[in-house]
Order: structure tokens, then sequence, then C-alpha cells
């Protein structure tokens, strides 16, 4: 049979992703998700899956402006040409329509497309309510407590409550075509195969688990992102050393999150290694439960002094932005802290002295720690680094290693939980891109566990009127003053160790031109070409 | 002979239902949360409950394996948590893809497997017997990761000449058998080859070494055979217990190999197997580990028949 297979070499066919490969405009990539995200619209596969398969196919009423490197990347019209707050009413919010966008199944973009987009999170009882999407997209939308048809083009959103992070949690909110799920028969599985949005792309070939085609939507309503390229390609490859691997023998153009001890021999191979600051932070929540340490600035602002991050950064090869406070230096929302987060272990001896501690009588406490996990880059050498640090000024730290969605079932928990062990901090990643989950989600008091992820059980009344003004104040200069204030007590306050802020590598073979990484979770890949 | 394929059938009731049993309470008692893939980090408590219940997870698990159970005896094993699509239709289709290199692996891993203990067992003691017995044991020792990405860096990376990974330019459901498509299985088949090689040669070594030392081979040389002819009969004596060997290499090399199909992303069992044990995908987990392991069993059954056809005393048995 294999010689059979062999003789058969002369009838080798042509297809995508071998002989596109050498066809210019095709871009392949690897992607670290080990199947394609979910195509219906609310993507699975967390800040990936948004990556290549929401921001692609479809748009939200508003979308992350993407287009530069050189600055944190903010919210800009999308699908919604403009949106403002009710001037009397502030729970209530009208979102304007850009006026003919079209699906790719050739339907028009209206407010009813909206609302019947929203119910398919939010309305179990709708035809169209889908329960995997609703999983991803639900828990993103916390204030919307209903929406209605105004006209054609115009749509009004109610809240629970004044809340001006509203923008934010609908910029997570993908429409999907309604015209095309009625044609399919109503089901999410034929959807899922045939998709269909406003998005700048349209999926154009689908394999489970192996790989997906995206083509450009010559349609798209922003003539300045129609793709440039011809077709893009997605690969998973959730192993790294895989992905480098195709990389190299050029079955990929481009991989994602190649591993730092690969770096040094894949720039030497001429590929191009892209990185740039981005709203991740590589952090030790902290517990305020009683009886932790933490409890006591002094120790909380010694542990911060004493970490060696320029040392921890050799370590990851540089691939790493030391941190000096919880948002990446110069962010918008970064302020002016006056506590200074550096080396300098000296004044982290005498504050621990001050609190009645040395390395001869140390902070004794336990910290839980995950071997792996999305966005924990390497976390098993970077903890064991940050504790030989804080043992050298009388931290002494003992680590519980569980595995990473144990972790996060234990951060849902929060720190009271008999599941945290009675540790006093956990190693977390976190996703900071909006108010909510960059700020707020930590420590407002009634998110405490179950009701949120305010893990470390934190309770400050001055920080939740912060939170609180942060809702109310729908002047988008006024609100960014507000996120700097609270900012600057989180860094004043030491409120958490830390670390680092990861940099988003990637490798790119140097026929990849044209890319404008952004300070973003999110990619733009429009402007992308392929040179010979 | 068919009393005794019907014993041999009825067998595979009590360790259908035992395996299904094991696995279901193995992938329960696994930590970490069934709903992981489903839900965002930060899902609230309210949606967590809601979920658990819609998928089942909130029922006592004697009552969740019975459900599942009546399921699969219709053939319906659920659907996967992570992707939604139907857990028998996925696995069908990775299983048709581990079978592509599964079935090159062990015509690779028998043939050479067979040739060097056959060799090492009738030059016992030679050059020829140590250096094959060598290899036997190089495949056994070698780490599957390791040599795996050895390979790609060789042969892929360095010269060029196969794939690094993927099934076929178009992806499985696209595979056509040419040149390009083969050029796909060669490394991961190879690569998975190399333990049942080593295994099958150690195993033929050692059986040829005791079948030549039997009274019948010098009774048969006093008769006048040549060489030839006494090791005709010394492979047909060797071949039931070698291809009882083989018969379970296949078993195991049908299950996939996580290892070997994520270094070479290869879509089949071990693939799937590795994305639902890291998405605790317990439907899926459930599903693939009771067919594979029925896969086991039936290649078993299909050994023991083979085995009675080669061999009468068998069937006495």
């Amino acid at each position: 049979m294999i010689r059979t297979a062999l003789a058969l070499t002369l009838a080798a066919g042509v297809s995508f992703f071998a002989a596109s490969a050498h066809a210019q405009g095709t871009l392949r990539i690897g992607m670290t998700a080990s199947d394609i995200p979910l195509t219906t619209g609310q993507t699975d596969q967390g800040g990936e899956g948004m990556r290549f398969m929401g921001y692609t196919v479809y748009d939200g009423l508003i979308n992350w402006d993407l287009s530069k490197s050189d600055k944190a990347s903010d919210l800009t019209p999308g699908l919604a040409s403009s949106w403002a707050v009710d001037a009397t009413d502030k729970n209530k919010w009208t979102f304007v329509l850009r006026e003919g966008v079209k699906f790719h199944d050739g339907s028009e973009f209206t407010a009813d497309a909206v609302v019947w987009n929203l119910d398919k999170l939010l309305k179990n009882d709708s035809p169209q309510f889908d329960q995997r999407q609703a999983a991803q997209g639900r828990s993103r939308i916390p204030a919307v407590a209903g929406y209605k048809v105004i006209d054609k083009y115009k749509v009004e959103i109610t809240t629970k409550a004044p809340d001006a992070t509203l923008p934010y949690q609908i910029a997570w909110v993908m429409m999907s075509s309604p015209a095309q799920w009625e044609k399919l028969g109503k089901s999410w599985e034929a959807f899922a195969k045939t998709p269909s949005g406003t998005g700048p792309w349209q999926l154009t070939a689908f394999q489970p688990r192996e790989r997906a085609e995206l083509s450009p939507f010559p349609g798209y309503w922003d003539k300045a992102r129609v793709p440039k390229l011809d077709k893009m390609g997605l690969l998973p490859l959730p192993e790294a050393n895989a992905r480098a691997a195709a990389l190299r023998a050029g079955q990929v153009d481009w991989i994602e999150a190649p591993s730092p001890d690969l770096i040094p021999s894949l720039k030497s191979a001429g590929f191009q290694i892209i990185t740039n600051a981005y709203p991740h932070n590589w952090t030790w929540h902290l517990s305020r439960a009683e009886g932790s340490p933490w409890n006591d600035i002094r120790v909380r602002k010694a542990a911060n002094l004493a970490v060696d991050r320029e040392g921890l950064k050799e370590l990851l090869g540089g691939l790493m932005i030391p941190a000096q406070g919880f948002y990446p230096p110069g962010h918008q929302w970064f302020g002016n802290p006056t506590f200074k987060v550096k080396l300098d272990q000296a004044e982290a001896k005498k504050l621990l002295a001050e609190a009645g501690f040395s390395p001869a009588k140390p902070v004794t406490t336990k910290i839980l720690i995950a071997p792996s996990g999305s966005g924990q880059m390497q976390p098993l050498p970077m903890n064991e680094f940050v504790q030989q640090n804080l043992a050298e000024v009388g931290i002494k730290i003992d680590f519980e290693v569980v595995e990473w969605n144990t972790l996060i079932n234990i951060w849902r928990a929060g720190a009271n939980h008999e599941s945290s062990r009675k540790a006093t901090g956990m190693n977390y990643t976190y996703f900071i891109q909006d108010p909510f989950t960059g700020l707020i989600r930590h420590l407002q008091c009634n998110l405490q566990p179950p009701a949120g992820t305010n893990w470390g059980m934190y309770c400050d009344p001055e920080m939740d009127k912060l939170f609180e003004q942060v809702r109310n104040t729908f002047d988008a200069t006024a609100q960014t003053a507000l996120l700097q204030k609270i900012h600057e007590k989180y860094v004043d306050e030491a409120l958490f160790l830390m670390v680092t802020h990861d940099v988003n590598p990637r490798a790119m073979s140097p026929k990849v031109k044209g890319f404008v990484q952004a300070q973003n979770w999110f990619q733009d890949f429009s402007s992308i070409t392929m040179v010979k | 002979m068919l009393k005794y394929l019907a014993k041999r059938i009825l067998y595979v009731m009590p360790v259908a239902f035992g395996v299904s049993l094991f696995c279901f309470l193995l992938v329960h008692i696994a930590p970490g949360d069934p709903l992981t893939s489903v839900l965002p980090p930060d899902a609230s408590q309210a949606m967590q409950d809601e979920l658990r219940k819609i998928y089942g997870f909130d029922r006592p698990l004697p009552v969740q394996f019975g459900l599942w159970l009546m399921k699969a005896l219709q053939g319906d094993l659920g659907t996967s948590i992570a992707t939604g699509r139907p857990v028998a239709a996925e696995v069908w289709r990775a299983v048709g893809n581990t079978l592509l290199i599964a079935g090159l692996a062990t015509v690779i891993g028998f043939l050479f497997g067979c040739l060097f203990g056959f060799v090492a067992g009738y030059f016992r003691g030679s050059y020829l017997d140590k250096f094959a017995s060598m290899l036997a044991v190089l495949g056994v020792s070698v780490p599957h990761y390791w040599l795996g990405m050895v390979m790609v860096i060789v042969f892929s990376v360095q010269l060029g000449w196969l794939p690094p990974g993927g099934a076929g330019p178009g992806g499985s459901a696209a595979w056509i058998w040419n040149w390009e498509h083969v050029s796909y299985m060669i490394l991961p088949a190879i690569t998975m080859s190399v333990i049942p090689m080593g295994i099958i040669a150690r195993t033929v070594r050692a059986l040829v070494a005791d079948i030549l030392n039997q009274e019948f081979v010098p009774a048969l040389r006093a008769k006048g055979l040549m060489d030839f002819g006494v090791f005709k009969h010394v492979v047909k004596n060797a071949a039931p217990t070698a291809l009882a060997v083989m018969g379970l290499q296949l078993g195991y090399l049908l299950g996939g190999s996580i290892l070997i199909e994520t270094v070479f992303s290869w879509p089949g069992t071990g693939f799937l197997l590795g994305n639902a044990i890291f998405q605790r995908d317990l439907p899926l987990l459930q599903g693939t580990i009771l067919l594979l392991a029925m896969f086991f069993v039936g290649l078993n059954v299909l050994v023991d028949i083979l085995q009675g056809l080669l061999d009468p005393r068998v069937r006495r048995r």
C-alpha cells in the first residue's frame, strides 16, 4: 500500500497550505491554541480566540483601535458610529449604527441584528440563544439590564446602575448574522462551519482542530482595513517546539509565543521577533484576609523593593517589561505614583525591621503557584527567582504548586476558602485591558468571592468610592484621571507584588511585512503583506 | 471453534462495563473543573451553577454514570463541552487519522522487529545478534518525544525533505493518497514504530533461541533438512506469539501517542486525548478512552481468534 502510495507521488495536487506557501499574499499562522477558536461570534480560547476569530470575522458595536504600536490602544467606533449616555438618565445609552454595513452573506446590519445578538447571549428563551456563546459573552456585559430598537439604525441599551465602563463591555459583543443563522436552519452548529459576520475577514475553510482559512471580505465597511493579503491560514500548534519547527521548516510564516530559549536561534536564523507592551500583568495577588502578613503595608512595600526585575529580565532573555506599577509604564492609566517600584534591598530590610522582621526572623508564608497556564510566562523559574529575592531580605516563601485550572478555581473561591489552603498569595496573570478587568474586579468590596474575583478579600471604602466615581464619570478625560488615581493607589499602597509584564512575543518570517503590533491582546492583520 | 469464539466474545461484556466504569470514575476524580473550557475565568458563581446544571454535573455521580451509560449503549457518546461537537464523530475522525500512522508504524515495527529478532535469535552470540539487539534496546529505550523532535530538526528543518507536522496540506479532511500527503505520515509513523519494533525484536529473539533449543530442531536436521527448511519451521512456531505481541502493540498504537501526535500536530486520538485532558473535557475524555479500550479489547479477541486458527492447541484450551 505504501509502495502504491509512494508511486502516486506524481499525482500530487495543488492545495492551499503547501502550494500557496509560495504564493504571494498568503500568511500562515501557528497559534498556541489546540483547536480553532469558536467561530460563531463569541469566541473561546481566551485572548487568542478573540484575536484570530473574533475581531477578524466579526465586529463589535465598539472596536479596539489596533492601528498604532507606540501607545496603548483605546476604543474606537465599530458598527456603532457613535454612542452617548442620556443627559438625564445615566442608565440609558443610545448607540447610533453605521449605515450600509453588510454581513458576509449580503444581509444588512441593522438595529434588529444588535438586539438579536444580545438576545443570543442574554435571553435564555430566545430561539437564537446559544449556551456556548452565552458562557463566553454574558459575563463580559454585567452592566446590561435591557435593550431595544429605537429605529433601523439606533439602539438603546439600559444598565442596571449608571456605568461609564459600558463601552468597554460592549466591545466584547461580536455581531453574528441573523440572516445566515436563519438560512442554515437556525443551527449554530451549521453556522460554525459557514459563519457570517461583518468583519474584514471571512472564514472560507474550517477543519476542527486542524486549520482554518480566512479570506478578505471585499465589502468591508472600513476600506482602510480591507486586508491586503490574499489569504490567512490558522493552524493550532500548541506545542512550542512544534511551532518553532513549523516556522523553521517554512510550514508557517508566523508563530505566536515562541519560547524564550528558542528566540536567539530563531533570530540568528533570520526570523523577526516582534514584541511590544500590552495590558498584561504577572503578579502575586496578595491576601488581605485576617492573619495575612500582607496586611502590613511595610511588608508589601518591602517585597516590592526586594525583587530584582532586571535580573529576571535577563533570565527571560529580555522578554519582559519590569513592573513599575500594576500597569506597564507609559499606559494612559499609569498616573504618577509616589512609591517607586524598584530594587532597593536595603530599604526593604529597613521596612521589614520596622515591622519586626529580619532575615534571621523572617516573615514566613505560603504562595500558590501553577507550573504553567495561559499567559503565565515561565512560572516555575520566575517564581523561584522571586522567592530567592524575598528570602534575601527576610520573607520566607513556601510554594504550594497546583495545576493551572485548579488555581483558577481557587482564585474564584477566595483566600478564605479552604481550597486556598491557608496561602496568603497566588501567582496570577491578569488581562488588564479595561477598567473592570484591569482594576475594579480585583479590589471592589462587593466582588469578594463568590460574588466576584476579589480573591484577596480586600475592602477599602476609599477605593470603592473611586470605583463608584469611575462608573459615574462619563467624560473620557475625567474618567482617565480617575483611573490614574486608582492606579496610583494600587502602587502607593503596594496592593500587589508587582513583578512584570509580558511583551507578547511573535516570531515571523522576514517575508511578513507591514504588521503593526498594537499594545493590545487583539491585533489587526489587515495591513500585512507577504513579499516573495 | 464456534464455542471458543462465543466464549471470547462473552468475556468482552464485563470488560467493557468495567472499562466504562473505571474511565468514568478516573476522569471524575481528576482535579479541575469540567467547565473550564467554556467558562471565562471570572465567570460568576451563578453562571457556574447554571452551566453545571445544564451539563448535568450537579447530579450525583451514579446518576451521571447511569445516564451516560444508557446513551453510550445507544451509540451516543454525548457532546464535547469544549467544542459542542458530537464526541463520537470527533473520536471516529481521530481514530481514522491515527489508523493511518499506526498502520504504517505497525508494518514498519513488525517487519523490522521480526527481521532483527530472527537474525539475532538465529545467530545468537554473534556480532549480528549484538547489533540487532542493540537496535532493539534502543527502540524500546529512546524517548518518543525526544526522537520526534530530533527527526523534525534533521529531516524537516535541516534537510527540508519532509514536513514537520500536520495531516496533509489541506488537513485530514482533504486526505489523498499521494506523496504530498503521505510525506506527512512518515516521520510520526517511524517515531511511533520504534517501540513495537524493539519489543517484537526482543520477543522474537527469545522465541527463536528457545525454539532452536527444542528437540525437534536436531530431528529436522537429522532428517536432512537444510538451514532454510529449519528456519521455516522456526518461523511457523514463533509466529503465533509474535502475532499476539504485535496485536497488543497495534492496540497501544491505536490509542495514539499524546506526545508523538502533539510533536507532529497529527490530529489523531493522542492529540484528541491531550486536548481533552488539558481542557477537562470529560465527555470527550470518557468517550475517547471507552472507544479506545473497546478497540483494544476487540483486537485482543481478534488476535485470540487468529492464534486459534494458527495453532489448534489454543482452541482446545
